[in-house]
């Protein structure tokens, strides 16, 4: 055992960089996969079977192979077949924000689904149409469902985001790795990525807990 | 006012609801008992169209409101209903519960249907819970909220599924206490029920259904003293 931290501190600065690219892709992503997979959810729980293959079918796929064939895919085959070469931050971001969106989708089905469907019966003998119904009767219940799931899958967005480093994206993954490689030393670099990841993970699992909280108060 | 014509439902194989026909008129109270499984409440779902029948006609004003292009919501905004299991909107109040589709479906302004609200809450003797939310309300209080809700889309018709079935003993009372002074009112009801004494007393006529047929009706009187059917008679007896 000869672990020797000394030596990263000047590459520090380099990694603590890599915070912001990956928060920047995680965020975007996010944000791609909450608005894809709330559509996504809402084709599902359409009585039109054109709008619930197609969302099913999607979330199949996307949940039915690994998430970094789907990065590959999109970074490695994408260029071979339309000639375009694809900034990484564009791979990553559609690779996690398609991904997210699936998982998102089924969170969401599964949390509307979820309120009693009485709600909806009496909302349909009020003569209440289907948007407004959807809006103000059912979806502020099913949030109560929804909101903890979604936490969930941010973090875990958050620790799967390492895999972009796979296609060259400079995340504290990437950076950790690089430093390890100018060193000859991987242990140290790698053991202070891992620290980064944890205390991200450890403020989104608090913040979520609160909601979590929030969310069985107003009961 | 509605006119049923061989109404049948049946879900998959499973033939709920057989050639039933009747009337009910503008003002009647209407009982409909039976026993569980009878198809009671699948025909009461099926007069504001909550099921849509498999066959058959329902004539609402001479209208035929089984067609398939009929507009459901429309048909629905005149006929109330009140569940069994109240189906409040847990996130609103009892204020807000009652306001919520005047405004939503008839777009009636917000004053307005405060007024109409608040004065529905004051029928239904709940003026001191007017801002409390359901899970604080009792059950015989969640019906009442309930029976407001409806009554203030200003239903032509009101229909209520077993409205008194998921109650304490205690408090089945104050709920029909609301319905007496409905039916006293003019309102067209039809009343899926298992309180007899409430259909012997308030209904103007009795439908009793078994195994998804109309079996007899009449009025409660000679229904429940001279029932013509071996089956009512057998209902009767075990439940009086």
């Amino acid at each position: 055992m000869n672990l020797d931290f000394s030596q990263i501190v000047p590459s520090i600065p380099f990694i603590l960089e890599g915070i912001g690219a990956t928060l920047k892709f995680v965020s975007v992503s996010i944000l791609l996969g909450l608005i894809l997979g709330t559509i996504f959810a809402l084709c599902k729980i359409s009585n039109k079977k054109w709008l619930k293959w197609p969302a099913d079918a999607y979330t199949s796929i996307f949940r039915g192979t690994p998430l970094i064939l789907q990065l590959m895919i999109i970074h490695y085959a994408v260029p071979q077949l339309f000639q375009y070469d694809i900034p990484v931050f564009l791979s990553a971001v559609l690779a996690f924000g398609l991904n997210s969106a699936a998982y998102v989708s089924e969170i969401i089905r599964a949390g509307i689904m979820a309120v009693d469907k009485g709600q909806v019966e009496a909302a349909e003998a009020l003569g209440v149409a289907y948007r407004p119904m959807m809006l103000n009767i059912i979806l502020p219940q099913a949030i109560k469902n929804i909101l903890p799931a979604l936490m969930n899958e941010f973090i875990s967005l958050t620790k799967e985001s390492a895999l972009v480093s796979t296609i060259g994206y400079l995340d504290i993954m990437r950076r950790a790795e690089i430093v390890g490689s100018q060193l000859y030393r991987n242990f140290e670099p790698l053991l202070f990525a891992g620290l980064i990841y944890w205390v991200m993970v450890f403020i989104l699992s608090t913040i979520g807990r609160w909601v979590e909280r929030r969310m069985r108060h107003s009961d | 006012m509605i006119k049923i014509n061989n109404l049948s439902k049946s879900f998959s194989d499973n033939l709920v609801l057989e050639n039933i026909t009747t009337t009910i008129e503008h003002g009647e109270v209407v009982a409909v008992i039976g026993p569980s499984g009878s198809g009671k409440s699948t025909f009461l779902r099926c007069i504001n169209l909550l099921e849509s029948p498999s066959s058959g006609q329902i004539l609402l004003h001479e209208m035929d409101i089984t067609k398939p292009k009929i507009n459901k919501l429309e048909i629905r905004k005149n006929i109330g209903m009140v569940f069994q299991h109240f189906h409040l909107f847990p996130h609103m109040t009892a204020f807000e519960n009652v306001m919520y589709a005047p405004m939503k479906v008839k777009h009636q302004k917000r004053g307005e249907a405060e007024k109409i609200a608040k004065e529905l809450l004051i029928k239904v003797g709940l003026t001191e819970k007017m801002d409390t939310y359901p899970n604080r309300l009792s059950g015989g209080q969640k019906q009442r909220v309930a029976i407001a809700r409806a009554l203030a889309m200003e239903p032509e018709i009101m229909l209520f599924d077993e409205p008194t079935s998921a109650l304490d003993p205690e408090m089945v009372k104050e709920v029909l206490d609301v319905m007496k002074d409905l039916a006293k009112s003019g309102m067209t009801m039809v009343v899926v029920t298992h309180e007899m004494n409430f259909a012997k007393e308030v209904a103007d006529r009795i439908i009793f259904m078994d195994g998804g047929q109309l079996i007899e009706e009449g009025e409660p009187i000679s229904f429940f003293d001279n029932p013509q059917t071996k089956r009512a008679g057998d209902f009767l007896a075990k439940v009086l």
